[in-house]
């Protein structure tokens, strides 16, 4: 193989040391593996995979809190389906709907929107999760539900912010990474300033990622690049999508609705900044003013490495439940869960242990 | 979760669209777009909302890597995958 992966061995052998690549971004993750890129880029370029899976990190909590809401009277809960499975502490939204819980899947939040126009008499609650990628939606959702008068809906804000939990893993002591394969659609929306601090302050090249092979391909050796080098830059490979200044439009637009709050990542922890709740301002779409959902925290479930495994310090196969008590049918920890959860997609495509 | 896909509008009312997706129409929201967009355009597609319009023709020092890698693979005809490739080189005919 010629070509990028050949100038990709060049680089390679010029840096003359293993590096480590991070992906930060779970939809990258499965790229990785349905492409085949491991197989063209040389043995010593080793990827690891973030805590880029919204999914994978929602806490046990929220997902307990969701379960609540649908078991309300006179509720209804929507969410996007790649919820349904997440292991609550003590059942998933799919177990609690098949017990009765008022649960319905939609594509987009304007659909849960719908939804609370069309019943009025029951309170529709939207489980708002996802990146950066994903609450420009719920805030042009609830533009739209000002403008249509739509008092018998809410939303329970799971959102997460990218940059910080990166700012994060770079300030644990046990990660190593030499490079990191930024997020595209999250980058779409946030531009590449917020990822600034990540040359600057730490010297690791990073750079925004497309999710075609080819993209894939030519972002390891722009990181490469930078590292043979010795640069430290915040990159734009996808260029036909991204641009440095994101949407502001968008931006803005989750401004009026949202502000940043800590937050608690799955297996990962408390981080500074890292999530969104609604502003006071817009403190009537909140779900949580209504009922009182506070919950107890409760624990992952002994031996699931998912938190070692989101912050890439260990790999599935690594766990011991990996393929015999956790698979995507039975998982045990949320990382097995989304189809974009690295255990998942190492179960799904390595060709590993099936039993 | 995050994926986004490329879509085609073929239709635009007020802050809608209805757009094409592989052969199926989908209504989307425009709300949250930051260009003005026009029929036969791409957008980028998440959960009913367009985030941002494709841009087919970026000349830029990526495309410059693009060039590099089509020109070594148009010569020696051995692209790993096909298809999105040829696309690229379309891409890349149209910065020139
Ligand atoms: S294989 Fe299952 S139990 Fe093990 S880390 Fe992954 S999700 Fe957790």
């Amino acid at each position: 193989m010629k070509g990028v992966a050949g100038r990709i061995k060049k680089l390679s052998d010029s840096i003359g040391k293993p590096v480590k690549l991070m992906e930060v971004c779970g939809t990258h993750t499965v790229a990785i593996f349905r492409h085949g890129i491991r197989d063209v880029i040389p043995k010593e370029i080793g990827l690891l995979s973030g805590p880029g899976c919204p999914v994978c990190v929602t806490p046990i909590k929220d997902v307990d809190a969701a379960i609540a809401i649908a078991g309300m009277d006179g509720c209804l809960l929507t969410t996007f389906g790649d919820m349904m499975r997440v292991p609550g502490s003590k059942q998933s939204l799919y177990h609690a709907q098949a017990e009765g819980a008022h649960i319905t899947i939609v594509y987009s939040p304007l659909d849960a929107l719908k939804i609370a126009h069309e019943n009025k008499d029951r309170k529709v609650i939207f489980f708002a999760t996802g990146f950066e990628t994903t609450s420009p939606s719920v805030a042009g959702t609830l533009f739209e539900a000002e403008r249509t008068g739509a008092d018998n809906f809410y939303i329970y804000s799971a959102h997460k912010i990218v940059p910080p939990a990166l700012k994060a893993l770079l300030d644990s002591p046990d990660l190593e990474i030499d490079g990191f394969i930024l997020p595209g659609h999250v980058t779409t929306i946030i531009g590449t300033q917020p990822y600034e601090f990540i040359a600057s302050d730490y010297k690791i090249p990073s750079v925004v990622t497309g999710f075609e092979a080819e993209d894939i391909l030519l972002s390891i050796m722009m990181l490469l690049d930078q590292i043979a080098s010795g640069r430290a830059e915040v990159g734009i490979q996808y260029t036909r999508v991204v641009k440095k200044e994101g949407n502001p439009k968008a931006m803005s637009l989750v401004d009026k609705y949202f502000e940043p709050c800590d937050a608690n990542w799955r297996g990962i922890g408390v981080i500074p900044g890292s999530g969104l709740k609604l502003r006071e301002s817009a403190g009537n779409w909140d779900v949580t003013r209504i009922f009182n959902l506070e919950l107890p925290d409760s624990e992952e479930p002994k031996a699931c490495l998912c938190g070692q495994v989101l912050r890439g310090i260990r790999i599935p196969t690594d766990c011991r439940l990996f393929g015999k008590a956790c698979t995507p049918e039975h998982p045990v920890g949320a990382c097995m869960v989304s189809t974009e959860g690295s255990c998942a997609a190492y179960y799904k495509y390595s060709g590993v242990i099936r039993h | 979760m995050c994926l986004a896909i490329p879509s085609k509008i073929i239709k635009i009312e007020d802050s809608r669209a209805t757009v094409d997706v592989y052969g199926a129409q989908r209504d989307i929201s425009l709300l949250v777009l930051q260009d003005d967009v026009k029929i036969g355009d791409y957008v980028i597609v998440h959960a009913g909302f367009a985030i941002q319009k494709l841009q087919e023709d970026v000349a830029n020092e990526t495309l410059g890597y693009f060039n590099e890698y089509l020109r070594l693979t148009a010569a020696e005809e051995e692209g790993f995958t096909g298809q999105p490739a040829k696309k690229a080189r379309k891409r890349v005919k149209k910065a020139k």
